[in-house]
């Protein structure tokens, strides 16, 4: 079963860090060796600060594009890994240990799946 | 036999005989993908071996030395390796059921049990192993590599299949066939193709346990159950529900040595799980058309099957039964008890709003279906839900004129 881990931030997360950035970089690393050797890890990014989001919108077959909305907002999407996981037990405990779980928390989301059971 | 077919039959055989030589399974088990890659590029270009078990043999062998003496030499303890015996003849016990049980160790988790024994006694490669279960390559080489480590730590042994082990090993055949059936368009052929890999390996087993009722009960299972799949989705992938699936479609050969199963066994063995499950779903394939379902027999069933496997899903199941039998509000009464154990289960809310429906209740029916919507994470689960919702005659038709 594989599950999103959103991550969110509050906007001056990277101006005024909780805790040293190298230390939360560290916790980060390591926890992704150890779902990468155990075949969890699926894959994951960091995003480039929200002042850089832009936000694409289609009005008569034509794009118009615009700062993103994160500017004012209190919290935003500071990244996203996904996993593989056997329940959604190991997943809260993966998002538990993440180092951003201690601050905004962390979102985690089954993801849809192709296949499906008749009825 | 395709070479795949071949090279997926000869690697459980040609990987037993070399644990059983000479232990080490992670070692064998690399030394016999190896030798799989290297067939699978050769043969179709230079044609079969005559005698292909003998040439995988030899090639795995090979290989399997040479890894071992490097190994042994960066220990600086060759003495033992100098003395193994030449190759020969591949010996010709058959160590299938050996396998299966290393690979499904208790020290490991379903979802490692299911990629190794894929692997190892499937003979898939890791790129379809991972194709079918939609993660990256590196994400399934990984989850196998960490299993036959977590193996080796564990001193798992090369020996006789212990039977109260072979519960764990049918669940994951069972694990796999399912991953198999749910992949239900063609989109997803990786995936489809598990259910194939898991009626041969379960194969396999009655091989070697002919006399054992459980395991013909999940072969039976198996079969009875794949035999609907040509009925259980359109071209577009969204799901037929039994009821309304064209009977012509399913494969009768399939239905006719499943029901053969399911007669042997219940005639021969004690009623396991599996087998009462099998003779349930033999009588959904022998009705002709959905009204003739014995439901009363399918209801005797699920009482036993409760009886001596209980679960709030074989509850669930019994509900649908007892609503077939007795009417939809005794089934309903039924899944008040389930509210608990299943809350947040989308097959509660499923089969709530079909009990609904059936009671005409609406607006009850349109909740429920909503509700099983939201909780499924199936893509086409989700869609029939909303399309039985909006096919509800008085909902369905108001949500049209919003």
């Amino acid at each position: 079963m594989k599950y999103m881990l959103l991550i969110h931030h509050n906007p001056n997360f990277m101006d005024d860090p909780p805790e040293p950035m190298d230390q939360i970089g560290a916790e980060v690393g390591r926890l992704i060796e150890e779902l990468t050797a155990s075949g969890e890890w699926v894959g994951g990014e960091g995003l480039a600060d929200a002042s850089q989001a832009k936000v694409v919108r289609v009005h008569d077959g034509l794009p118009a594009v615009t700062d993103g909305p994160y500017l004012e907002a209190k919290e935003h999407l500071a990244g996203y890994c996904m996993i593989d996981c056997d329940s959604l037990e190991r997943a809260l405990d993966v998002a538990a240990r993440w180092p951003d779980a201690r601050w905004m928390g962390i979102e985690v989301r089954p993801v849809m799946t192709p296949g499906g059971e008749e009825m | 036999m395709s070479t795949e077919e071949l090279l997926r039959e000869l690697a459980p055989r040609v990987l037993g005989t070399l644990v059983r030589r000479y232990g080490r399974f992670d070692a064998c088990e690399d030394a016999v993908q190896e030798a799989l890659l290297d067939a699978a590029l050769r043969w179709p270009r230079d044609g079969a071996p005559d005698n292909p078990r003998g040439w995988l043999f030899t090639a795995a062998h090979r290989r399997l030395i040479d890894e071992l003496r490097s190994e042994s030499a960066r220990r600086r303890r060759e003495e033992g390796l100098a003395r193994e015996p030449p190759p020969g003849a591949a010996a010709e016990e058959d160590d299938t059921l050996e396998l299966l049980f290393m690979c499904c160790h208790q020290s490991l988790t379903p979802g490692s049990q299911v990629a190794l024994t894929l692997r190892a006694v499937g003979g898939l490669t890791t790129a379809e192993i991972a194709r079918a279960f939609l993660v990256p390559e590196s994400t399934m080489a990984q989850r196998i590599s960490r299993a036959k480590a977590t193996i080796r730590a564990a001193g798992a042994r090369f020996a006789p299949p212990a039977p109260e082990a072979l519960p764990v090993v049918l669940h994951v055949l069972y694990l796999i066939f399912n991953e198999g059936y749910m992949a239900s368009s063609g989109a997803h052929v990786a995936r489809v193709e598990l259910s194939t890999e898991a009626i041969r390996l379960t194969r396999e087993v009655r091989r070697r346990l002919p006399d054992d009722g459980e395991v013909a009960g999940l072969l039976a299972l198996m079969l009875l159950t794949d035999a609907r799949r040509p009925g259980r989705a359109r071209a577009d992938g969204s799901l037929v529900p039994l009821a309304e699936q064209d009977r012509a479609r399913w494969d009768s050969a399939k239905i006719a040595e499943g029901v053969a199963l399911v007669e042997w066994s219940l005639a021969s063995k004690p009623g396991g799980p599996y087998q009462l499950q099998a003779a349930i779903a033999a009588i959904h394939d022998e009705a002709r058309t959905a009204p003739e379902t014995d439901w009363r027999q399918i209801l005797a069933l699920y009482e036993v099957l409760e009886h001596i496997s209980p679960g709030p899903v074989v509850t669930l199941n019994r509900a649908v039964a007892v609503a077939m039998v007795h009417g939809p509000r005794a089934g309903l009464d039924l899944l008040e008890t389930l509210e608990e154990p299943l809350r947040d289960h989308h097959r509660l809310a499923a089969v709530a709003a079909h009990l609904l429906e059936m009671a005409r209740d609406e607006a009850g029916a349109c909740a429920a279906y909503e509700r099983a919507a939201r909780l499924t994470t199936s893509t086409p689960e989700r869609r029939y839900l909303e399309s039985r919702k909006a096919a509800l005659p008085r909902f369905g038709a108001e949500d049209e004129r919003k």
